[in-house]
């Protein structure tokens, strides 16, 4: 449980931090077993193990950036700030989830937070996330953009696309991908050439590093070292962030493609787990402290299933609602 | 408010209207391969970077689906970029942008988000650019929910259907025909905004309908002057809007006149040709006095050497012959 | 206490719990005939076995509506009965009765429910499909409107389908709306078929001549014996086909003698007669479904004898088929459709009536405006006629002169006559 270091972190910021994973992990172990019960259907993809990376970035964040993320991506909105009930009545397919129903599990969305999905076309987003920095170069802000994607979106040809034109165009991108090893079923030594991941970025002359994604201050402390440079000027950033899922790809995944061993041995540095003792060892929570927050986690996605299982369903009139939109709609 | 009439191109008319929306909104940018120095494939946007820089006349490099993408992202944001895509062909590589993000991102944000973009793009045959730059593929746009797909065929409307297009909150796909860009006509320099809904009545008459849209406008109306001499005075639409059609104006014609050709450019099978037939025998099905006729363009990528190509693709002889046998044979 | 017959389909019966199909393997009834409840009225064969099925309902049968070998689902109509008698058990819909069985109630197969199912909310049949008669729908729904009874229309379309113009009133009856145009409403005359306008254009037109022009009359006999010797030897080794009947000749001198008359060939324009310096001669041709058309020769005393016959065919066929152009009618004659032609330059100068061989003797014709004279041509006949000072039977016909007092006097008639006369008596001249 050693190899924590605050380097720079606020130890005041591990409480948030350890909050967060924890929120995620009790946010995500209840989806599975909604899931099991019929309440969720649709895909559901489990973030469960790789808590410290959406936990890390979004804490460096500025609550004004924009984020994009991928098909399992419930704890990049919970930490955007989607409230659990917006989400959780989301994926009950209810009219108050986060999108009116019409997205599920994999297109949480919300534009008061910034918060542009939920895309589940691997690597889709990808060209999006270079037109929100566009769009704010024009704009002159001071926003960034920061779009989440999988190893396996690196295959595709919109990530060559989108990461050429942020870097001819100097945008205020940071990309960040969350490298578990898996696209799927199929290793990354299986569908790529070059594995080192930050070396491929760095083709496009962006600056690229790799970072042990099961390490929250880690990922905290490189997110913020990038951000100050798009910030600065210096055009976009793409970051590797290793990590692994402890669950199968999604609900209906046997999970043939990997070794048992290998999960246990990740699972030996299950990064909520582990920062909850590391910091109980630098005595800078307690272990009542650590059990309150698992406690108010519970209690607090306990309240958003109560309040999603009591939420109304849409009309089926609005079926045909928001497939286009009017001016009024757009200009109120 | 309108003014003289002016005789421009239909090039020139495109251009004016994407001067006219860079100069009057600063939200505008255009997007998209050789826009800048080359002047646009088909010199669209010839000079426009020099008055309004590189900034916002933006080079991209050869990644459709990237600069597309952009697009989206950048409507997003708040801006309203103008993407030049050179041909409908090349918008394959783009594809998954439009259909699956631009045009899903309302609904499946439940309404939160909206993409205000135009997308321009050549389409047609005709200038023996054989099979990967001479496709008609506009129906495959206007099967998509959220998207709007039109096809202005006159310089009038290529100069006032960009604004509204422009102003509309949705992803609009603009198909400008390839061969129209040198089509001289007089547009009203201060018309204004056009509706981009409507289908327009390009010629009247009680005989038959002949519905056709961009390219086949012309050749409808060329066979429809033949016509006249032979005694069928042929009516004909320009379709204008390919998704929404304008079903009112079909049927109200069709209803009128009991017969209905419809000219596409694009294939026979399973083509927008298909979904405007059905239209009309759905709506019209009680006032027809012979079946609903089809042309389109020969089942065959569309071959180089331009004998076969000009064989191919629907020409003013094959309306002429069509409609004559359907008015007077009844098939 | 008697009841009407009701259409009912007879549907696939389900024989057992697990029956979700079959196929009849033979009928034993066919359309037209009488089945009585209880019939055997099928063989079928289904997973298990080969299984006779009987009928509930006495009645005819209308028709068959699965052939033999087809598999079809449970409830599948199988034929359609004109039934008679009361329904003994309530109709049940067959997938009630299967649910009931697989439910696993006491009802054994042998007391299925009957699967006979009454149709409660088929719309009236108009016109069937399948039934030959092809006809667009705006014909079907033209002829609705007005009641014509499609089968006796003989169409025009692919295949002999009936399209609006082969209806009688094929006149824009349908609107969009189906609602008559307003227009049409408002005239309460106005002529609604192609015989209709036509009917009135001529009416329109023979009322103004006989208004405006004061008319003359002449008549003379002529002894066609000549003419007619003429003609047998012309068309002694010639065809059927091709042979110069009487009338050609008419026409043919018609045009010679208003060459020489010029003031009887021409026009009455705005109170002054015309003078033409071509013959044009309009030849009245009687439709056969009523009506008349007067299509004409242009310079018609350029045209030989037999070059005119050649015309005459032609234009006969084409009036009788409905194919005339505008540009070939006589001065202010109809077009088959009621349009009224009078192009100054092409117009017809002189018209000729001819009755033919089953016709009146003679005929006081209506001169066609603006032209001011119109020669008619009766029936001919062998009649006692004097020749070189002895009774002979003779070929006559009377030639009559209709002409427009404005322009002519009788002595100018008369004149034409006679030269009309000389010529179809010098036969050769022609």
């Amino acid at each position: 449980m050693t190899g924590y270091e605050l380097k720079g972190i606020p130890a005041e910021a591990c409480r948030d931090l350890l909050r967060d994973m924890i929120r995620i992990r009790v946010l995500e172990e209840r989806c599975a077993e909604l899931y099991a019960a019929s309440k969720i259907r649709g895909f559901l993809h489990l973030y469960i193990g790789e808590e410290a990376v959406a936990t890390g970035v979004m804490h460096a964040l500025d609550s004004d950036d924009s984020v994009l993320a991928t098909y399992r991506e419930h704890g990049h909105a919970l930490l955007k700030g989607i409230p659990a009930t917006g989400i959780m009545a989301e994926m009950f397919g209810r009219s108050t989830g986060c999108s009116g129903g019409r997205g599920g599990s994999m297109h949480l969305f919300d534009a008061a937070t910034r918060f542009y999905g939920g895309n589940a076309i691997v690597g889709g987003h990808l060209p999006l996330a270079v037109g929100l920095g566009l769009a704010d170069q024009v704009a002159g802000n001071d926003r960034v953009t920061v779009c989440f994607f999988g190893e396996g979106a690196m295959a595709e040809g919109e990530f060559h696309e989108a990461l050429n034109l942020a870097a001819l165009w100097n945008l205020p991108v940071l990309f960040c991908c969350e490298n578990n090893r898996y696209a799927m079923g199929t290793s990354l030594e299986t569908s790529e050439s070059q594995v080192d991941l930050a070396l491929k970025a760095a083709a496009y002359a962006i600056p690229a590093w790799s970072v042990d994604g099961m390490d929250v201050l880690e990922v905290a402390r490189a997110t913020k070292r990038a951000r100050s440079m798009i910030t600065g000027g210096g055009g976009p950033v793409f970051i590797e962030f290793q990590t692994y899922r402890f669950r199968a790809h999604s609900m209906f995944d046997p999970d043939l493609y990997r070794d048992p061993a290998e999960i246990e041995t990740w699972k030996e540095r299950d990064p909520v787990v582990t920062f909850a003792g590391w910091a109980i060892e630098q005595s800078l929570l307690t272990g009542d402290d650590v059990e309150a927050l698992w406690d108010a986690a519970r209690d607090e996605v306990t309240a958003a299933v109560i309040a999603a299982d009591e939420a109304p369903l849409e009309p089926v009139s609005s079926l045909l609602d928001h497939v286009t939109a009017t001016t009024e709609e757009v200009s109120s | 408010m309108t003014g003289p009439e002016v005789e421009t191109t239909y090039r020139e008319a495109m251009r004016d209207a994407i001067r006219e929306a860079l100069a009057t909104d600063d939200r505008v940018i255009v997007l998209g391969e050789d826009v800048a120095d080359y002047g646009g494939t088909y010199a669209v946007t010839k000079g426009l970077h020099e008055e309004f820089g590189r900034d916002r006349v933006r080079n991209t490099p050869l990644s459709e689906s990237g600069f597309v993408g952009a697009g989206i992202g950048a409507a997003l944001g708040g801006l309203r970029p103008i993407v030049e895509i050179m041909t409908v062909n090349f918008s394959l590589l783009a594809l998954d942008q439009i259909v699956n993000t631009a045009a899903t991102l309302r609904h499946m944000s439940g309404g939160q988000f909206h993409v205000p973009l135009v997308i321009r793009m050549t389409t047609g045959a005709g200038r023996q650019l054989a099979a990967q730059h001479s496709h008609s593929l506009e129906g495959w746009y206007a099967h998509v929910p959220g998207l709007k797909v039109i096809a202005p065929a006159t310089a009038s409307d290529a100069r006032w259907m960009l604004p509204t297009a422009l102003a509309d909150p949705n992803p609009v796909i603009l198909f400008e025909h390839n061969a129209l860009y040198g089509e001289h006509g007089s547009i009203d320099p201060v018309g204004g905004p056009v509706d981009i809904t409507q289908a327009a009545i390009r010629r009247s008459g009680n005989d038959v309908s002949i519905i056709a849209w961009a390219g086949m406008v012309h050749k409808a109306m060329a066979a429809a002057a033949v016509l006249a001499d032979q005694g069928v005075d042929a009516e004909v639409i320009d379709l204008r809007s390919l998704r929404p059609l304008d079903a009112d104006t079909l049927a109200e014609s069709v209803a009128r006149t009991h017969h209905a050709v419809v000219v596409d450019e694009g294939w026979l099978t399973a083509g927008l040709n298909a979904e405007i037939a059905a239209l009309i025998t759905e709506r019209c099905f009680w006032t027809l006095d012979a079946p609903v006729r089809r042309l389109a363009s020969a089942e065959v990528p569309i071959p180089y050497a331009q004998h076969l190509e000009e064989h191919a693709i629907p020409q003013v002889d094959d309306i002429v012959a069509a409609v004559n046998r359907l008015v007077r044979d009844g098939v | 206490m008697s009841v009407a017959p009701e259409q009912i389909e007879y549907v696939m019966p389900s024989l057992g719990a697990d029956m979700d199909e079959g196929s009849v393997i033979e009928w034993h009834v066919a359309v037209g005939d009488r089945v009585a409840r209880g019939d055997v009225v099928a063989r079928v064969e289904t997973d298990k076995s080969d299984i006779d099925i009987e009928i509930w309902r006495d009645g005819e049968v209308e028709e068959i509506l699965v052939a033999p070998g087809r598999l079809v689902p449970v409830g599948t109509p199988l034929l359609r009965l004109a039934a008679s008698g009361e329904a003994v058990a309530a109709a049940v819909q067959p997938d009630d009765a299967r649910e009931a069985v697989e439910a696993g109630s006491d009802r054994a197969p042998d007391t299925d429910p009957d699967s006979i199912v009454t149709p409660s909310s088929r719309p009236p049949a108009v016109v069937r499909s399948g039934t030959g008669l092809w006809a667009t729908p705006l014909a079907r729904r033209t002829a609705a409107e007005q009641g014509v009874d499609l089968t006796a229309v003989v169409g025009s379309g692919p295949n002999g389908a009936i399209r609006r113009r082969d209806l009688p009133a094929a006149d824009g009856a349908v609107s969009s709306d189906g609602a008559p145009p307003a227009e049409e409403a408002s005239a309460e005359a106005r002529p609604r078929t192609r015989a209709d306008r036509m009917r009135r254009a001529i009416a329109d037109r023979m009322s103004q001549a006989n208004r405006d022009i004061p008319h003359y009359f002449l008549e003379r006999q002529i002894d066609v014996s000549a003419l007619m010797d003429y003609l047998g030897r012309v068309n002694s080794d010639v065809e059927v086909a091709d042979r110069v009947v009487p009338a050609a000749a008419f026409v043919r001198a018609t045009a010679l003698a208003a060459a020489r008359h010029g003031e009887l060939n021409g026009h009455w324009r705005d109170g002054a007669f015309v003078p033409s310096g071509a013959v044009n001669v309009a030849v009245a041709i009687s439709l056969r479904g009523g009506g008349l058309v007067t299509p004409q020769i242009q310079q018609a005393d350029t045209v030989g004898l037999i070059a005119t016959m050649a015309r005459l065919k032609a234009m006969t066929l084409e009036a009788r088929s409905g194919v005339l152009r505008s540009t070939s009618m006589g001065a202010g004659s109809a077009d088959p459709d009621g349009n009224i032609t009078d192009a100054a330059d092409q117009a017809s100068t002189i018209t000729v009536t001819n009755l033919g061989e089953r016709g009146a003797d003679l005929v006081h014709g209506v001169i066609s405006p603006p032209e001011v004279a119109l020669v008619g041509f009766g029936r001919i006949a062998q009649r006692p006629w004097v020749v070189d000072g002895q009774v002979q039977p003779r070929h006559m016909v009377t030639a009559t002169l209709a002409a427009d007092h404005r322009a002519t006097d009788g002595a100018t008639g008369s004149r034409f006559l006679a030269t009309l006369a000389r010529l179809l008596e010098t036969p050769e001249e022609l």
